[in-house]
């Protein structure tokens, strides 16, 4: 295998994902240690005009594979486009996204080739001649430094959002169609429409993101606000027990000892001043983010972020900001 | 003996854990304040087995013994004791008499649907002349043709309103204090049954506990469990499954008071630090936690001898006695620790407290449970050493 | 129809996961073991099929684990699969995703099959490999990390969905092939008592890599877990402030989306 460093970046309708600018800065850090060449593949409708994107962040090649078999994904058409390239090309290491399409098609193409797989890692370091990966592992309690042994390409996903965007070095890659290779029988599985999500929150039990509310809510009518906020995060609604009991908020959503026990990635707790009971029912939450009038309320001191101040000038301000970044 | 789990145990252990920790705990605060018996938890546990513990299979069950049963009700318990008492009863007293010592054509008629949990199984035992003084029984039982007429009331009855079949110990001879009582199966169709007086109590609220009235009431002579005159044997002879069941219950009640006392007191912090750090709490927590222990292993005990088929009177009121006792002291600690907030229906440890006090009192009270170790004991050193 | 359910042992990770004195892995004392929750997804889709297609439709559990995973083997065989195939053998210790792909391909190959389920990722690596590079040894199609599953009139082919960024793919494949299983498909069982009892006739075959013809470990030593790390202490709140409200609120989006990376 060679030095060289392929990124292949996930096209969704019709658009290069953000997130290839980030691979392309993954793969600029093992570049450093190879001393090779980073190339390029984009698969899907509409790789034809988005090859552009990338050209300008120091690439040598950019290969765009868009034809009939690959409009709609497939696992085994494109790993084997992906297969196929690094074979011919003796790529070292593969760089893919770790979205539910990256996943799904590293893991294919790094059988196809016969490599080894690093997934979702969440930065990159080339350290002693090899590529040192830090993932998490056991739910993302811990985290371990994993380096290939052999000489087989070496697939990494990476998780969005963790290492920074290559900045633009102003050169021009090269960018060249090429053929997918395929042909029907290869494909024994494939996307057939993409639906939007189902309308409805998802239960307070099963989200990811829960907004609650706490007695500071003054109204039912004001849980709107955090529905906003939830609906825009695709999570849930929670409420304290103070809330229920004030009739603010229904008893299905409360969270705590004589409520639900929940564990959301992100907690945000609006007006709600942290007692044991309602500690109890989310303490597990990964991030948790409180909202207060009170300096002194106990929820700062489990919470990782705090903002002092009204909720009700808050709240449709972080709704907003959120809304911008989406 | 050992006192490890096997693997199949360790499976029933977790099925009953998950069910109570999902299914019940969804439930279980507005079915004990609301004093709400929950159709669908049982209509689920029967689903699960649950209803033929310790039947054989050939009558539906699933064959599993008293530890498992124990197992099985310590886990619920830890999460509604309500829902235990039913289970309890149903399982260790109304399967097992019929079972024991039923005719084949009372078991064959019964016992299916009382596997299977359509019918639920009850135990009707107790008048307010006759609670640990069962001679003193006066409700009567007259034949009369092929049929038997009962007259007379049970009181403190659990799940007597939902009831499909009801043991019921009523006084077939009037003369013969201790073998004038017959063992019965009646069931809530029968003329002259009634649902009486429904009791509100300070805990266990959503099971119910109810009077049942019979007036008049005609029961077929095939539903005489055993023989007329056998009450008095199948009554004592029930005794220990039951004791070993109620005492899981404390068990699991004791269990959550520890549980929810650690947790609380790793978060209440007052004069610069946690509760738990102080070493007053840390006693208690020291206490609890070997009472548990010791309980639980008196339990097991117990379970593992009736399993086995060898005697386990003394063992059983032992288990009862120490268990009922220690669930008791463990929810006052527990509460104490939780300061004034345990006090208040915010958190759980109001319930139990309230759950745990009838722990003493029924199944055999502990001054009745003393009589019989006392009298084992001393029996067994008659025996060691003649006088 | 033959189903293949593929079953992981992990550790429970919803208690405390801590590395051990060596540095060298986790510690293992005290750590409760259980099935794979993303696998009991598939156990129950595998129970589904056979209660939905009926006929001598079974269902086989192939575990590759320790001794003592067959606590867990057992206790996919009181949910109701009928039988189960485990391989375990010292040489497996510590196994990658080639070297369990390989084994288990030739385990279930060996044995033949019509679908194959299993979880997404299993909780201990959360790699989400073993399955894919499964699905390319024995030459067949995968979706990973369905959602619904719906097999056609005929058995040849299913109908998939499943989630991804906003929205929800619906996928078609040909049978046979491996659907790995996402929270949400179903709402598995509970073990019950009567499986519980029948479970303990039910045969688990135990296969060592001898026996599968294996005469060393395939696909050894591909890659090498140099350091063990906990995570971040997470300290006092960060307490975001400025002096304009809409100021701090910004500051507080950048740092969940940047430091926290949960937005």
């Amino acid at each position: 295998m060679t030095g060289d460093i392929l990124v292949v970046t996930e096209i969704r309708n019709g658009q290069l994902k953000k997130a290839a600018v980030e691979l392309v800065e993954g793969a600029r850090t093992i570049a450093a240690g190879t001393g090779g060449a980073i190339d390029a593949l984009l698969i899907g409708k509409g790789a034809q005009g988005e090859g552009a994107k990338l050209a300008r962040h120091g690439l040598r090649r950019i290969a765009v594979v868009d034809d009939e078999l690959t409009t709609n994904y497939s696992s085994e058409g494109y790993a084997k486009v992906v297969a196929d390239l690094v074979a011919e090309g003796q790529y070292g290491h593969v760089l893919i996204c770790a979205t539910a399409m990256g996943r799904d098609l590293a893991a294919r193409a790094v059988a196809k080739a016969d490599g080894v797989m690093f997934s979702d890692c969440i930065e990159l370091r080339y350290e002693d001649g090899a590529c040192v990966a830090k993932r998490p592992v056991y739910a993302g309690k811990l985290y371990i430094e994993i380096v290939p042994s052999g000489d087989r390409p070496v697939f990494i996903t990476v998780r969005p959002n963790n290492i920074p965007p290559a900045a633009e070095t102003g050169d021009s890659a090269e960018i060249a169609a090429r053929p997918s290779g395929l042909d029907r029988s290869m494909i024994r599985a494939m996307v057939k429409e993409i639906a939007a999500l189902a309308g409805g929150r998802p239960d307070v039990t099963e989200a990811d993101v829960i907004v609650s509310g706490g007695r500071a809510m003054k109204d039912a009518a004001n849980f709107k606000l955090l529905e906003e906020l939830a609906d825009l995060l695709g999570g849930a609604v929670g409420a304290s027990r103070a809330a229920v009991d004030a009739g603010f908020a229904p008893q299905p959503l409360q969270v705590g000892q004589t409520g639900k026990v929940v564990n959301p990635k992100l907690y945000i707790a609006a007006g709600i001043s942290g007692a044991i009971q309602h500690l109890a029912g989310m303490r597990t939450s990964k991030v948790i983010v409180a909202i207060n009038k009170d300096p002194n309320a106990p929820i700062f001191e489990k919470a990782h972020y705090g903002i002092v101040g009204d909720l009700f000038e808050i709240v449709p301000i972080l709704t907003e900001e959120i809304k911008k970044i989406m | 003996m050992s006192i490890d789990l096997t693997e199949e145990e360790r499976m029933i252990q977790k099925t009953a854990r998950d069910f109570a920790r999902k299914d019940i705990a969804a439930v279980v605060e507005q079915s004990n304040r609301d004093g709400v018996f929950q159709d669908e938890i049982y209509r689920r546990l029967a689903e699960l087995g649950f209803m033929g513990m310790t039947m054989p299979e050939e009558y539906g069950g699933v064959g599993f013994g008293n530890l498992c049963l124990s197992l099985a009700l310590e886990e619920i318990s830890m999460v509604c004791p309500s829902t235990a008492v039913a289970v309890s009863v149903h399982n260790s007293l109304a399967n097992y008499i019929i079972h024991t010592w039923g005719s084949d054509g009372l078991k064959e008629r019964y016992l299916p649907r009382m596997t299977s949990g359509e019918l639920i199984g009850v135990y009707a035992l107790t008048e307010p002349n006759a609670g640990s003084d069962v001679a003193s029984i006066a409700m009567s039982a007259v034949k009369d043709g092929a049929d038997w007429v009962l007259n007379g009331s049970k009181i403190f009855i659990s799940t007597g309103d939902r009831a499909g079949v009801i043991v019921v110990i009523a006084r077939s001879d009037q003369d013969d204090r201790t073998k004038g009582l017959t063992a019965f199966v009646v069931e809530p169709g029968f003329p002259g049954f009634s649902v009486g007086k429904v009791e509100h109590k300070m805990g266990l609220k959503a099971s119910t506990t109810v009077e049942l009235v019979f007036e008049d009431c005609r029961v077929p002579a095939a539903n005489v469990i055993g023989a007329e005159g056998m009450g008095m044997k199948i009554a004592l002879g029930s005794l220990d499954g039951g004791r070993i069941g109620i005492a899981s219950q404390a068990l699991g009640i004791a269990q959550t008071a520890l549980d929810e006392a650690v947790l609380f007191a790793r978060e209440r912090r007052q004069f610069g630090k946690r509760i738990l750090d102080f070493q007053a709490t840390r006693w208690k927590i020291a206490d609890m936690a070997t009472d548990i222990d010791a309980a639980r292993l008196l339990v097991r005990r117990a379970a593992r001898l009736r399993d086995a088929g060898r005697p386990c009177g003394k063992e059983a009121s032992m288990a009862k006695l120490f268990a009922s006792r220690i669930a008791n002291a463990a929810v006052y600690d527990s509460l104490q620790i939780h300061g004034g907030v345990g006090y208040t229906e915010e958190f759980k440890i109001e319930r139990f407290f309230r759950d745990a006090r009838v722990l003493e009192i029924y199944e055999g009270t502990s001054e009745i449970q003393r009589i019989v170790i006392a009298k084992k004991v001393i029996d067994e050193y008659e025996r060691m050493y003649p006088a | 129809m033959k189903v293949v359910v593929l079953l992981k042992r992990v550790p429970d990770t919803e208690a405390k996961i801590l590395i051990n004195q060596e540095g060298s892995g986790i510690r293992e004392d005290g750590i409760k073991f259980i099935i794979n929750p993303y696998d009991e997804y598939a156990i129950e889709e595998g129970l589904r099929l056979r209660e939905k297609l009926g006929g001598d439709t079974k269902v086989t559990v192939a575990c590759m684990g320790p001794a003592e995973a067959t606590e867990a083997i057992r206790t996919a065989l009181a949910m109701g699969a009928d039988d189960a195939v485990h391989i375990s053998d010292p040489g497996l210790a510590g196994a990658g995703p080639f070297t369990a792909a390989a084994v288990l391909a030739k385990a279930i190959g060996g044995e033949g099959f019509d679908i194959i389920f299993c979880g997404k990722q299993a909780i201990d690596d959360d790699q989400a490999q073993v399955q894919c590079i499964l699905a390319e040894m024995l030459d067949i199609p995968q979706v990973n990390a369905a959602s619904s599953f719906e097999i056609a009139g005929d058995g040849a082919s299913a109908a998939v969905g499943r989630r991804i960024e906003g929205g929800e793919e619906k996928w078609e494949t040909s049978l046979p092939a491996l659907i790995s299983c996402d929270k949400g498909l179903n709402e598995p069982r509970y073990a019950s008592l009567p499986g519980i009892m029948k479970a303990k006739k039910k045969e688990i075959r135990t296969k060592t890599l001898a026996d599968l013809g294996f005469s060393e470990v395939p696909n050894k030593g591909r890659s090498r877990i140099v350091k063990w790390l906990p995570l971040p202490k997470s300290g006092e709140c960060r307490m975001v402030e400025a002096g304009e409200t809409a100021d701090a609120v910004r500051e507080l989006v950048r740092l969940l989306r940047e430091e926290a990376k949960v937005i």
